[in-house]
Formats: structure tokens, C-alpha cells, sequence
């Protein structure tokens, strides 16, 4: 079983050796196999109550967050912009859902409407204030990340919200096929992300606008409102997070729900190899990003690191991935080591000197 | 020492709190950050009200720097009392010289500041953290024989009460070798957190052998025993939960059997705090420290208790 794990993963690393994604996916392989040799239980898998039972299920159910969230951050900062407000958006998603659904006795269905209408919303006040008012991205957003959770607090009345309802239970610790199913949430959301901005020019208009705002415009791009768009998006993917937080507590939480989660989906994008500057963006890299951040999380629970050291450890990895991407130290080793053959531009190099080689 | 108060409030002749003027208290207040601050401040309004004691209320939303504007205000006012809850223990000197230039006596409300004089206030209210560790940890003791293997979930690294709780513990159950913390990990005082670190204990090699669960916070216990339930294991039978602060929802827990024992963190001061500043203001003496009124509560008496919480 362990051994299918590890091929699957080496299949996985080879097909994208070419790809920006490798350095988080190596990282990730890394810290799984120092945990394969070291930390007793970590890759344990068993069947209970019907479904996957172990370290790296709650890996993938935990993670699920911030990978939501990361799907939409990673639109944003592409077109040269930042979020900050993510993390109280979830907790007003949460409180909305559960205040309808005890407070006033509504469905399922009511309160995930409510819940996601209030994060749409939120979504295009923090769209409309960057691509038509013009406000820097961090400050827009810093707005309504100040203020969203006042206003969840407000909603929520200063209390937690327990629900019972089995459908919203489901959300956040239901199982589907044997996985969590918020495993299925995040692959559906990735595959219709995928689909909009690869299969259309939607990909494209947003890195150009990433890129440069001006030019886009004069190239006839609809600059604000390719901004607009993905502000909007985030607030969903937000909105999303914040009924998956909820759901696997069983309670809405507005103080807490999403505390200093924006700083994980910022991260989990840097990581999975999307330039905060804008432009080029990597959906697939900001998931592996965000997994990676959770394995860290779970890695010094496992061990039982004291919280107060755990942070020094988590900020070495990600310091480590961040310097495996740079393009600066791609070239310093290049110089030292000049035969060595480089993932990102070996088949170039040889491609230009082959010519010369048979003859 | 216990002449502290009335040395301070000796000079207050000129406002006269007997008989026909109302008291006036003025209360810097943290903020609303949690269902028990919330508690706290209802049952400071609804005491003054009762007590007839008129209440400067004002709400430092977590900054020192409001607060202290706020403590300046109510010698402006000219009050006959300042109490108040400190966001952090450091950095109040300054006005306190002025409250005692004042001559307005001061009460601390469940937290406590460092000042180099203690002269600088007259009584401090509130919970001894250490003492409900120690509850918490002697409540296991007689339950479990003194046989225990213990996870412990700790509260925001750094803050008083994560600190104290555990110190507490700790020398209660230092007293039985059959008893050991054999994981520690921050549950940061929240639900999810909780949650997310008791799946991760449970998934460990020796996870079978665990008997007991401390969590400095109710919250954490609550997500706790979520984290069991989904890994098919009992909580309050196969493992037993222990923990602090005595909330609605961990009353309900301890009712449903999946909570063994909540040790209270009593907020509902108000009553003693105007008792307080009745006395101070008559000149009376007052004890430097009171301890509110805190119990233990399982299943024994739970039941009886749930009907009256309001937090």
C-alpha cells in the first residue's frame, strides 16, 4: 500500500519535472518521507466506520480550508492584488448559515444560500472598491477584514452557534467514496477554476491584466472587470471555507472561524509558485502549497513539537521551498555546478548544442 | 496592607456616598471578545442595578491606549470607584499615580496588572487559574484512582491562563506516579484547533493507551470530543475529558455523558465588585484578593446547575 503511495508519488514528480509545481511537490514528498521513516503511526491507514481512517485523510480534510480558499486567493493575486479579508468572510459565511438555520428555524438549503449570497457580496464590495474605486488591494480588503468580523459577531450575537443539522454536518466530515468529502469539494471547485481560465481566455485576461493593468486595456481587455471577477471568485471560494470551518466544528464560531487564515492561503499560493507581483498563476501549485503547510501543521502534532518551538520549524521548510523556486538561486547553482543538468532548462541547453555533438 | 483602601479613599471627604448621592463606579471593560466576557459584563450592569450604584461603562475594545483614555476620563468625571478588567498586566503605572493623586480607589476585575508599588490598588477580583488547574487535576486523581495517561490541550502559548492552568495541574497530579502527560500540544483556546490536534493524537501509535484528556478551555474539550466521536472512540467512557471555564455548552455535555468535569471560571462578578466599592467608598476596609465563587461540576451535579447558566 505504502509502496503504490511512494510510485504514484515518483510518477507524479516525473510528470511534472518540467513544471513549476515541482518544487513544492518535491518539498511535500520530502517532509512525507522524513515523516515515512521517523514518525511512528504517521502512515498508518486503516478502514473505520466505512471510509479512510489515518494522518494523511485528516491531512486532506484540514487542508480542504485553506485550499479552498487558496483556489480563489491565487486568481486574485494574479491580477497583481491581495485578499486579506478571506478569513472573516468564512466567519460571516458560517454565522450567516447557522444563525438562519437555528436562529430562524430555516433549510439546509436556505442557509448555505444566505451563507454564500453574504459572501458574494463581500466578494464584489472588495471587486468593486479595487477595479472601480481604484484602492490599493491591501487596503480595500483590509476593510472587510476588520470589519467582516465585527459584522459576523453582530450576526452571531457574540455567541457560538451549535447546529444539528445532518446535512451540514455532512459538509465538513461527511465521507465520499471512502475520502472526505470535502476532498470532493475542493477537485470539483479546482476543475471548474481549471476549466474557466484554461479552456477560455479567462486564464489569459487575467494574467495579462497581472502583468499590466494598462496595456490589457489598450490590448482590449475589460481590465476592471476581469478584477472585479476574481475578487467575486475569492468571496466565493471564501464562502465555501467558511461553511466547511463551521461544519467541522458543528458550530459557527465568528471569533475564531478563519483567524489568521488568510496569511495560510497567501503562503500556500507563494509556495505553489504564483509571483505576488502578478501575472502567471499556478492553481494546481497553491494546492500543493496548501497541503504542504497542513503536513507541516500535522507533522509537529504528530511529533508532539511544543507549540511554542513549532512555529521555527515550519518557517525553516517554507523558507527552504521558497529558495528552491528562486530564479537567483537556480542561477548561483548553475554557475558552481555548470554540468549539472538543471530541471528548468537542461533540454534547451541541449537542444542548442546537440547539432554539434554528432558530427 | 488590608488599610490600603481605606488610606486611599481617606482623602475623599468632600464627596459624600451615604444616603441620598448615588454611587458612581466608572468600569473600563476589555471588550466583547467571548460569550464568558460577555457574561462578565452583563453581570456587572445587572449588579450596579440592583445595588443602585450609578455605572460608567466603557468598552477598551483589546487597546491598552483606550483603556487608559477611558481610567483618565473617570477622574475627570470625579467617580467615586475605578474598577476595571487590564488588557495586558503592563503599562498601567503611569495612571494609576494618577488615580491615587486622585485619591479614587481602584479595583481590579480577573485580571491583575505588575506595578512595582502594590499600594496602587486597593483589591483585585478574580480567579486563581493555578487553583482551578489543580481542581482539575485532583478531580482526575479521585476518579481514576490515580492511574491516568494523560493528553493535554493547551491553551494560546504565552497567555496567563494557559500558563497558570498548567502549572496547576501539573502539582496536582504530581503527588500520584500513576499519572503522566504524555502529549501536550496548543489547541489555542478554540474549537477547530481542539479538533484538529486531539485527530492527530488519536492517530498515534500509542493512542490506544490514552485515558484522560485535560483541556484548559471548555471550547477545546468541545471540539475534543467531536475528534473522538468521529474516530468511534466514547468520549467520557473510554476516555475521559476534563475541563476549565464551566460554560452553557459543556454543561450540556456533562448532561449528554460525553464531558466528565468542568472546573468553573466564575465571570459573573458584578455583585462583589459593587459590594466592593460600597465599602471602599465608606472608607471600610476590603480584602486585598477575592476569589470568586467557583465549583466543580460533573455528572453528579451538572443537571441541577444547567438551568441557571447564562453564558
Amino acid at each position: 500500500m505504502n509502496l503504490l503511495f511512494w510510485i504514484g508519488f515518483a510518477a507524479m514528480l516525473f510528470a511534472v519535472r518540467k513544471q513549476r509545481v515541482l518544487w513544492p511537490l518535491l518539498a511535500l514528498g520530502l517532509l512525507l518521507a522524513f515523516n515515512y521513516f521517523f514518525t511512528p503511526g504517521f502512515f498508518d491507514l486503516d478502514v473505520r466506520g466505512g471510509h479512510l481512517y489515518g494522518q494523511r485523510i485528516d491531512i486532506l480534510n484540514q487542508g480542504a480550508k485553506v485550499m479552498l480558499v487558496a483556489l480563489g486567493m491565487t486568481l486574485v493575486i494574479a491580477t497583481g492584488g491581495v485578499d486579506l479579508s478571506v478569513g472573516a468572510v468564512m466567519a460571516l459565511a458560517g454565522t450567516v448559515a447557522a444563525q438562519l438555520m437555528v436562529g430562524h428555524r430555516c433549510s439546509f438549503a436556505v442557509g448555505v444560500l444566505g451563507a454564500m449570497g453574504v459572501a458574494l457580496l463581500a466578494g464584489a464590495w472588495n471587486g468593486a472598491l479595487v477595479a472601480y474605486g481604484g484602492i490599493q488591494p491591501i487596503i480595500a480588503t483590509l476593510i472587510l477584514m476588520v470589519a467582516g468580523r465585527g459584522v459576523a459577531q453582530l450576526v452571531g450575537e457574540g455567541q457560538i452557534i451549535n447546529f444539528t443539522d445532518p446535512a451540514m454536518a455532512y459538509l465538513g466530515n461527511g465521507h465520499f467514496l471512502g475520502l472526505p468529502f470535502t476532498l470532493t469539494l475542493v477537485l470539483v471547485l479546482l476543475v471548474i477554476t481549471y476549466a474557466l481560465t484554461r479552456r477560455t481566455a479567462l486564464g489569459l485576461f487575467i494574467e495579462s491584466v497581472g502583468d499590466n493593468p494598462v496595456a490589457s486595456r489598450y490590448a482590449g481587455i475589460n481590465a476592471r472587470l476581469v478584477t472585479f471577477l476574481a475578487y467575486l471568485f475569492t468571496g466565493f471560494c471564501a464562502g465555501l471555507a467558511g461553511l466547511v470551518a463551521a461544519s467541522n466544528i458543528k458550530s459557527a464560531d465568528a471569533n475564531h472561524a478563519g483567524l489568521y487564515l488568510e496569511l495560510d492561503a497567501i503562503l500556500a499560493v507563494v509556495v505553489g509558485g504564483t509571483a505576488l507581483t502578478g501575472g502567471r498563476f499556478y492553481l494546481v501549485g497553491s494546492l500543493v502549497g496548501a497541503l504542504l503547510i497542513q503536513t507541516l501543521t500535522t507533522t509537529m502534532y504528530a511529533r508532539n513539537v511544543s507549540a511554542d518551538v513549532a512555529p521555527v520549524p515550519k518557517a525553516l521548510v517554507i523558507i527552504a521551498v521558497c529558495l528552491l523556486q528562486s530564479e537567483k538561486v537556480h542561477r548561483y547553482f548553475r554557475r558552481k555546478f555548470p554540468k549539472r543538468p538543471v530541471p528548468t532548462e537542461p533540454v534547451v541547453a541541449a537542444a542548442a548544442s546537440s547539432p554539434s555533438v554528432p558530427s | 496592607m488590608l488599610t490600603v483602601g481605606c488610606l486611599l479613599s481617606a482623602g475623599c471627604g468632600k464627596k459624600e456616598t451615604g444616603g441620598d448621592k448615588k454611587l458612581t463606579v466608572g468600569f473600563s471593560q476589555i471588550g466583547a471578545e467571548s460569550a464568558w466576557r460577555t457574561a462578565n459584563t452583563d453581570s456587572l450592569k445587572d449588579a450596579a442595578q440592583k445595588a443602585g450604584v450609578n455605572l460608567v461603562f466603557s468598552d477598551a475594545q483589546q487597546k491598552q491606549e483606550n483603556q487608559i483614555k477611558a481610567l483618565r476620563s473617570f477622574v475627570a468625571q470625579g467617580v467615586d470607584v475605578i474598577a476595571f478588567s487590564p488588557v495586558v498586566s503592563t503599562g498601567f503605572e503611569p495612571v494609576l499615580q494618577e488615580i491615587r493623586q486622585a485619591k479614587i480607589p481602584v479595583i481590579l476585575s480577573d485580571r491583575t496588572v505588575d506595578v512595582s508599588d502594590p499600594a496602587l490598588y486597593a483589591s483585585f477580583v478574580g480567579s486563581d487559574f493555578v487553583e482551578e488547574g489543580r481542581r482539575a487535576g485532583e478531580w482526575l486523581a479521585t476518579h481514576t484512582d490515580g492511574k491516568a495517561t494523560i493528553v493535554e490541550l493547551v491553551g494560546t502559548p504565552g497567555a496567563a491562563p494557559a500558563i497558570d492552568r498548567k502549572k496547576g495541574f501539573e502539582e496536582a497530579i504530581a503527588k500520584y506516579p500513576g499519572m503522566k502527560i504524555v502529549k501536550s500540544q496548543s489547541g489555542d483556546f478554540t474549537r477547530a484547533k481542539g479538533k484538529e490536534v486531539m485527530e492527530a493524537f488519536l492517530k498515534s501509535p500509542d493512542a490506544k493507551g490514552i485515558t484522560a484528556v485535560f483541556a484548559h478551555n471548555d471550547d477545546m474539550a468541545l471540539g475534543a470530543i467531536q475528534a473522538m466521536e468521529e474516530a468511534g472512540v466514547q468520549p467520557g467512557k473510554d476516555i475521559l475529558i476534563v475541563s476549565i471555564d464551566g460554560v452553557k455548552a459543556a454543561f450540556e455535555a456533562i448532561v449528554a455523558g460525553k464531558l466528565n468535569c468542568t472546573v468553573e471560571c466564575n465571570p459573573l462578578i458584578g455583585g462583589t465588585i459593587m459590594e466592593l466599592s460600597r465599602k471602599l467608598a465608606d472608607h471600610q476596609e476590603v480584602p486585598r484578593h477575592v476569589t470568586s465563587q467557583e465549583g466543580v461540576f460533573d455528572s453528579a451535579n451538572a443537571a441541577r446547575e444547567l438551568p441557571n447558566r447564562k453564558y
